[in-house]
């Protein structure tokens, strides 16, 4: 029986009178990509950041890492967030500081007694594994959009993450581009053995790089299986028109 | 059924939820300041951004108010053929309130926006939440430092543009009275007593609080995109300036109080 280092059972989050998640449930396999799709404006990053406790749930039972999220202190919970990476749509790096300084930043704040010649390896090595060991003085605004994405993973990287988020990450982006994120994803799995749920509405970037589908409409799952299983035996109208727009434009 | 119905009406409401939540937040800058990790790096960064980058702007102003309030002030005294009383009259009226409120007042155009839109785009482009989930604590490192940056260094300014002030009206001083620099820095320090220093400093520690508090309160509640960015920098000016003006006018109370009593 496959591990899941992430459980959610009846989850529901409303803003108002917009209620956005009605009662997800959903479960993360380590070492599995999980792609979360959805229309714009269905809950799919509203999900993520409740996992990450950036926003609180009304109700429902979460358990990462085999901790119930809901019964964490701050002290505890930033414990688990080490754990845990999230790569943002706009990549959220900290347009004040170079790109070295935007790893350096999580790093020494988080682990003591690093010796500078350590904290310099780390940054090369990551920058390496991305792919931009040139970019390593350069400030955000003189990067572009793909350098940028690859970047904010560099950074949640640098921490040694278990569990990956990535939140829309080939938004924007050109189509030769979103090839390269989608095998940047591929490849920090292998290379980091992290488990991931990828945040998307593009399908390339979904068959690309999710072993599982989870399509949510209307504030839950309807349906959750590999590619061929959600997509192409597709009976619902929501899943089917998706798929449609997304190969047959 | 949720019942969401206002208790008075919604601007009511709204006014009253938003004091709620600006006492919130100072609230917790009085109980993050005090506990490590103390961030001296960034704050002695604020310093320099606030403090540095200032002083052309403070210089110019604090050297025409010197001059124009010198000016100003003469036909009213030569009435009086009192013009020897000058020094006396611009140090108490630069030390006291002048130096001070200008001082703040241009730190709050010039910082208090700056610190309201850099916070506020911090914002909407998630990298508050990149902090967050960091398992670093953004209020620590963006409010904190920026407030207690601004605390310290509003006071430094604000003794600074007294300096500058009152070299421009010794100039100007000295140019139609013919004062030289010893007799008009005596004058100046003879009118001047401990307690208008004092004050001074207090009241412009409150200020460099407030510049520094509104800032980033507006920032870090800012929402709507770049749109709301824009309108953080500005109600971070507006609702600074009129706290400094109504803490001014508590300030001289209670100096005046203390001073006559």
């Amino acid at each position: 029986m496959r591990e899941a280092v992430i459980e959610i059972k009846e989850l529901y989050k409303s803003f108002g009178d917009n209620h956005v998640l009605r009662g997800v449930d959903l479960e993360l396999y380590k070492g599995e990509n999980l792609v979360v799709l959805g229309k714009s404006g269905s809950g799919k990053s509203v999900l993520i950041k409740i996992l990450v406790q950036l926003l609180k749930q009304d109700s429902g039972y979460i358990k990462i890492l085999g901790q119930d999220i809901s019964k964490l202190d701050l002290k505890s919970l930033n414990k688990l967030r080490l754990r845990i990476g999230f790569a943002f749509q706009a990549s959220a790096l900290y347009d004040s500081m170079t790109v070295k300084e935007n790893m350096e930043f999580p790093l020494t704040r988080n682990i003591k007694n690093l010796s500078r010649k350590e904290i310099d390896y780390k940054i090369e090595r990551l920058l390496d594994s991305v792919g931009l060991p040139k970019t390593i003085n350069q400030m955000p605004s003189e990067l572009s959009g793909g350098q940028k994405k690859r970047i904010g993973v560099a950074r949640t990287l640098i921490l040694n993450p278990e569990i990956m988020f990535y939140d829309e990450p080939t938004a924007g982006l050109d189509p030769i581009t979103c090839i390269d994120i989608n095998n940047l994803i591929n490849q920090v799995r292998e290379e980091y053995k992290t488990s991931s749920i990828v945040i998307t509405h593009d399908l390339t970037c979904a068959k690309d790089t999710g072993d599982r589908m989870a399509v949510l409409v209307e504030g839950q799952f309807k349906a959750v299986g590999s590619f061929g299983e959600v997509f192409e035996e597709a009976t619902d109208p929501n899943i089917k028109s998706f798929y449609d727009y997304n190969f047959m434009r | 059924m949720e019942d969401n119905r206002p208790i008075i009406s919604n601007k009511t409401d709204d006014f009253f939820r938003g004091l709620a939540d600006a006492f919130a937040f100072v609230k917790r800058f009085f109980q993050e300041v005090w506990f490590p990790p103390y961030e001296f790096k960034e704050i002695l960064r604020q310093c320099y951004e606030i403090g540095y980058r200032s002083l052309p702007l403070i210089s110019l102003t604090g050297f025409i108010i010197g001059i124009v309030f010198t000016n100003q002030s003469r036909p009213s005294l030569a009435e009086f053929g009192a013009t020897s009383w000058l020094p006396a009259l611009i140090s108490i009226a630069i030390v006291r309130a002048l130096g001070p409120l200008v001082t703040a007042l241009i730190a709050s155009g010039k910082v208090g926006s700056s610190i309201g839109a850099e916070i506020g785009s911090m914002k909407v482009t998630e990298q508050i939440d990149a902090m967050e989930v960091s398992a670093i604590n953004p209020f620590k490192y963006l409010v904190v430092t920026r407030t207690l940056a601004t605390t310290f260094m509003i006071p430094v300014l604000v003794m600074y543009t007294d300096f500058v002030a009152l070299i421009g009206a010794f100039l100007n001083v000295n140019q139609n009275e013919l004062v030289s620099l010893s007799t008009f820095f005596v004058q100046v320090f003879e009118a001047i007593s401990f307690l208008d220093v004092f004050s001074s400093v207090i009241k412009s520690l409150v200020f460099g609080f407030t510049i520094g508090i509104v800032g980033c309160y507006k920032g870090y509640n800012s929402t709507k995109g770049t749109e709301g960015v824009g309108k953080a920098a500005n109600s971070a000016v507006v609702m600074s300036m009129f706290l400094i003006f109504i803490e001014e006018l508590l300030a001289l109370q209670i100096v005046n109080a203390i001073r006559y009593s």
